[in-house]
């Protein structure tokens, strides 16, 4: 049962995940969440893993909460179940696209369903991170600041576009600071 | 990762060409799922059909699979270790903000790809209305994010249907 729940909630994932990596790690959390599969603190545990190790977030993610939740089957399935919709949905379009050739074009309602669909992943991926501010992971007023000041070198490049910027918002180089920042003060 | 594929794909290997790629760029990010694994899927049936889709996604997929399976059994052993502990109470809030801040980009780009003009004035910041509803919807109403997104879907394509001069505004 529970590794039906699972192959059913990462097909959804994969089937509804429009927008990218972190489009992708929302929904997964509002599984995750639905189902009570694991704490706040675990999932953010989980997600910091998948980004300092290589490859897509989405595919980390998906095999580290199979994990968690149904050993090496669960990593298994779910991340058999994030990929099957791709395959279905990748495979009719390249059909299409190789067989109509050069005349292919993308139907202009389906565009504009995209650009709207931009806007409301902003929203969801707004929601997902609210969702994740809570007692057990912003502990003390240093949980604020480590989230001010990396959400500040992340944010820079966009209006500060520099070298030093570009390697200090570099996300990976952010969670080992943090990381060291914690064993800081934490550490009794 | 999509410079990492074209190098291999396009300059190394010669599988497809600059324009094909370009193409495959777009409806990868289209198709919903993992660009990664949409791009692959494109060049696997493009330079091998089915077994090419096989390599391909494999490719993609085990890697990734194999390593988060190895650190994923390793470190259940080491989250009770008071450092490792101390260590991630620090990280918790750090990925919060790496999940949080990249909003702002996304919506640069969002409202960039969006024209939307009021006598001549740009008033696409008025579509962050749409996320701000979707927001609230799901962190505060716990309405499914699946809800929302076939919902965005079917409203943007009735509008479209109605009006069809208002889809044809977008670059």
């Amino acid at each position: 049962m529970l590794y039906l729940q699972l192959f059913l909630s990462f097909c959804k994932i994969g089937l509804f995940g429009f927008g990218g990596g972190l489009a992708i790690l929302s929904l997964i959390e509002m599984e995750v969440e639905q189902y009570g599969w694991m704490s706040s603190q675990e999932f953010i545990d989980i997600v910091a893993v998948s980004q300092v190790t290589p490859g897509p977030i989405g595919i980390n993610c998906a095999t580290y909460v199979g994990y968690t939740v149904g050993g090496i089957w669960g990593s298994m399935l779910a991340t058999f179940a994030i990929v099957l919709p791709s395959l279905i949905i990748m495979l009719s379009i390249c059909k299409a696209y190789f067989w109509l050739g050069k005349r292919f074009k993308g139907n202009l309602y389906f565009e504009q369903s995209l650009r709207m669909l931009r806007f409301t992943v902003i929203g969801l991926i707004a929601a997902a991170a609210l969702m994740l501010i809570k007692p057990t992971t912003f502990i003390d007023p240093v949980s604020w600041i480590i989230f001010g000041v990396v959400a500040f070198f992340t944010i820079l490049p966009n209006f500060y576009k520099k070298k030093v910027t570009e390697i200090i918002s570099h996300p990976i180089l952010l969670i080992i600071l943090a990381g060291l920042v914690g064993l800081v003060v934490y550490l009794p | 990762m999509l410079p990492l594929i074209q190098r291999e794909v396009v300059d190394r290997k010669g599988w497809i060409d600059e324009e094909e790629f370009l193409n495959m760029i777009a409806l990868a990010q289209a198709a919903p799922g993992l660009i990664a694994v949409n791009s692959a899927i494109f060049i696997g049936w493009r330079v091998g059909g089915w077994k090419g889709v096989c390599g391909a996604v494999l490719g993609a997929v085990l890697p990734s699979f194999l390593i988060i399976l190895a650190i994923a059994m390793v470190f259940s052993d080491w989250k009770e270790l008071p450092a490792v502990e101390a260590a991630f109470k620090g990280i918790r809030p750090a990925v919060v903000a790496l999940i949080a801040a990249p909003l702002v980009k996304l919506a640069k780009s969002a409202m960039k790809s969006t024209e939307y003009r009021v006598q001549n004035t740009d008033r696409s910041a008025l579509f962050l209305l749409v996320s701000l509803a979707a927001a609230l919807l799901i962190w505060l109403g716990h309405v499914n994010p699946v809800w929302v997104i076939l919902a965005t879907i079917i409203i943007t394509l009735i509008v479209c249907f109605i009006s069809s001069s208002s889809c044809r505004s977008a670059k």
